[in-house]
């Protein structure tokens, strides 16, 4: 990883909090933590990286169709989840498993969507303002931008009251910012000062093509140029990843403006179970960012203020627990009706949508009931 | 008085206000729709009367409309967006077609999407490459969407309002060579359904069918033919997804000869899918195979040849008569 100057990191490598001048800024954001509150850190990532060698199992088993991991890329997610405040909205991409656990997604309606019996299906409103999956890599930055703009028009922000002011947070990656519709996404929201979030997870692949086919210059500039400031963290450490998160969408909220964040991290795993990361890229590159490793980096922390052995085996033992019921609760997902089809194209009746559905029964009916 | 004298573009402008007037959630977004009213004025006016949260112009980027209207829509607004012309929805084209279009589907129905995206299309005003295109098979070929052209500004005034009503999303085709033309506006009648074709002019012998610009040539076509001493029926489909089929059909058990046509090209058009469903569904009734009249499968060609592109009234009876040679 080339830290280049201005990168925000408070939790070396080691364990140790030793920022520099540009991030000492951001030490009152995590001295206001509770003890709770950074174990809290801690069972989230275990949890999500947990949920990922789970998810893994089951699609090398053929139980799903497809798994994105997100292995590697826990801190950014889960620092920059738990920054965000409940009455924020976020929009993800399709890695950002860490994120909904955080949010109190159940997970397992991610699984439903990798195991093939739906394209989504869960209520963002059930569950915090956590929207849908995203495939179209960078549609979703211009949802979240129309979302901000309707928080301003509703007059939900700016008004003074961080604890009820709202923000909006959208995830992507570093392939994503080749698209158009992220640039389209900063103009509007340059235009129109949304109370928004770009959370930029740099993993430095998109499948297959290095960030440096995407951009010869950091990412974090990228925006600046549209007039949405950029900044630079060390994604692998949960502390940069929630305190300059707090900052900005607590400055977003407060009618600052939309600006984002350059989380640098990294994809451990395969781009997805289809993936063949050996082709691409090297084992020792592969081995220097399992140095940087956000959990044991944030284990080491924890350790360091006196956390014991009994809470470390705590955590383990209740993602083991969460694993072994998600691979019950996957298993015994059963295929949808086939009306499922028809239903919701439409949030009002349309005739060809009844008509077909109608034709589908009697074909299935033909058969006797034996189909 | 409850009915005026008024050009299409005019009855627009009167459904939009009446809509804007009537729920607070309806917001107008576009480019050059504010001040200056659109490039054809269809906004002119609302902004004044609105303020610029309800009526905006946005910067210049067609998928961004798109997309972030989504957005707006998740959030409870009802956005209607104007594209300016045909030629340039397409970098619009996935924000329309796997977002807007499937996103009801994907919440399975936890959420709605009621976006109107507004699109002036068409040719017959002599206008350089990309402003006069007639791209509503795309649309109508993409499942989630519901997509309609008025031909008239009655019907002009009435859609626009029920398609702003509609909770899913709907493209609106207006067809910009109609923009001028003036006709009766009924503000107290009952709308018709918004998804329903229409009879237009009663004949027995032929039926012509089309929606939008083409209308007004079919009907020329006809009334020529009157004066040759043929009988032709024409019916203004309004609606190009769902299509309303039953009178087409019961016109087609009357004359057992149709003739579909329309400003697109040919092939895999809303013509091609009329003239498939009507074979399905009325096969004994037809003494002629259903014909075609639509534009060239061509790109549309420089503006001195759109006359010779499009179809006209003579072409329209060039295919009237090799009907009844049947």
């Amino acid at each position: 990883m080339q830290h280049s100057s201005g990168m925000i990191q408070l939790l070396s490598i080691d364990g140790t909090v030793n920022p520099d001048e540009a991030s000492a800024e951001y030490l009152p954001y995590i001295e206001a933590l509770s003890d709770d509150d950074l174990g809290q850190f801690h069972r989230d990532m275990v949890t999500s990286r947990r949920f990922d060698l789970e998810a893994t199992n089951l699609q090398r088993q053929g139980q799903l169709a497809l798994w994105p991991p997100a292995h590697g890329q826990e801190a950014a997610q889960v620092g920059s989840a738990r920054a965000s405040r409940p009455q924020d909205h976020l929009f993800p991409s399709y890695r950002e498993h860490a994120v909904a656990l955080v949010r109190g997604l159940d997970v397992f309606e991610i699984v439903r969507v990798m195991r093939g019996v739906t394209n989504g299906g869960w209520d963002p409103s059930a569950y915090n303002n956590f929207h849908l999956y995203t495939l179209v890599l960078g549609s979703q930055a211009l949802h979240a931008t129309g979302y901000a703009m309707g928080v301003s028009l509703d007059g939900a922000t700016a008004t003074g009251d961080p604890e009820t002011d709202e923000a909006v947070m959208v995830y992507f990656g570093d392939g994503s910012t080749s698209q158009g519709d992220v640039s389209e996404a900063f103009v509007f929201a340059a235009s129109y000062q949304t109370p928004e979030v770009f959370f930029l997870q740099n993993n430095q692949w998109a499948i297959s093509v290095p960030v440096s086919v995407q951009s010869r210059i950091p990412l974090y500039l990228r925006s600046e140029g549209f007039g949405v400031p950029g900044i630079q963290i060390d994604g692998n450490d949960v502390l940069a990843s929630y305190a300059v998160t707090r900052k900005n969408l607590d400055e977003a909220r407060a009618g600052g403006g939309p600006r984002m964040i350059e989380a640098m991290t990294y994809r451990v795993g395969a781009h997805t179970t289809s993936d063949d990361p050996t082709k691409y890229r090297t084992n020792d590159e592969v081995a220097s960012w399992i140095l940087r490793d956000p959990i044991s980096r944030f284990e080491k922390y924890l350790r360091l203020r006196g956390e014991g052995d009994a809470f470390f085996a705590g955590v383990a033992s209740d993602a083991e627990d969460f694993a072994a019921d998600l691979r019950t609760r996957t298993i015994g997902i059963p295929i949808p009706p086939t009306n499922m089809i028809f239903d919701n194209v439409y949030s009002e009746p349309h005739p060809v949508m009844d008509e077909q559905k109608r034709w589908l029964d009697a074909y299935e009916a033909s058969f006797g009931g034996d189909a | 008085m409850t009915t005026s004298e008024l050009p299409l573009v005019k009855a627009l402008n009167a459904g939009l206000k009446k809509a804007l007037a009537d729920d607070a959630k309806v917001l107008l977004m576009g480019e050059d729709i504010g001040p200056l009213g659109g490039v054809f004025r269809v906004t002119e006016g609302l902004q004044a009367e609105f303020g610029d949260r309800r009526v905006f112009d946005t910067p210049l980027a067609e998928s961004g409309i798109v997309g972030t209207a989504i957005g707006l829509a998740m959030r409870g607004y009802r956005p209607v967006c104007e594209i300016q012309f045909d030629g340039f929805i397409f970098p619009a084209f996935d924000q329309i077609t796997s977002q807007l279009a499937k996103m009801t589907s994907r919440h399975e129905g936890l959420i709605s999407m009621p976006v109107v995206i507004r699109v002036p299309y068409g040719g017959h005003i002599g206008a350089v490459e990309h402003h006069m295109e007639s791209p509503e098979a795309y649309f109508a070929h993409t499942p989630g969407l519901r997509v309609v052209s008025p031909s008239t500004p009655n019907d002009a005034y009435w859609m626009i309002q029920e398609a702003i009503a509609s909770n899913d999303p709907v493209m609106f085709f207006e067809p910009k060579s109609r923009y001028w033309h003036k006709g009766p506006v009924d503000f107290e009648a009952s709308a018709s359904p918004l998804h329903s074709s229409r009879v237009v002019r009663t004949g027995t012998e032929v039926t012509l069918v089309g929606h939008g610009a083409m209308v007004n040539v079919l009907l020329q076509a006809a009334e020529l033919a009157a004066s040759e001493g043929t009988s032709v029926e024409v019916i203004d489909l309004r609606s190009l997804s769902p299509i309303d089929y039953a009178p087409i059909i019961a016109s087609v058990q009357k004359t057992g000869r149709v003739v579909v046509a329309s400003e697109a090209p040919g092939f895999t058009s809303i013509s091609s899918e009329i003239a498939a469903t009507i074979t399905e569904r009325a096969f004994y009734s037809l003494e002629a195979p259903v014909l075609r009249v639509t534009a060239f499968d061509t790109p549309f060609p420089p503006a001195k040849l759109e006359t010779v592109y499009l179809p006209d009234a003579d072409r329209i009876l060039e295919a009237v008569d090799r009907a009844l040679a049947y």
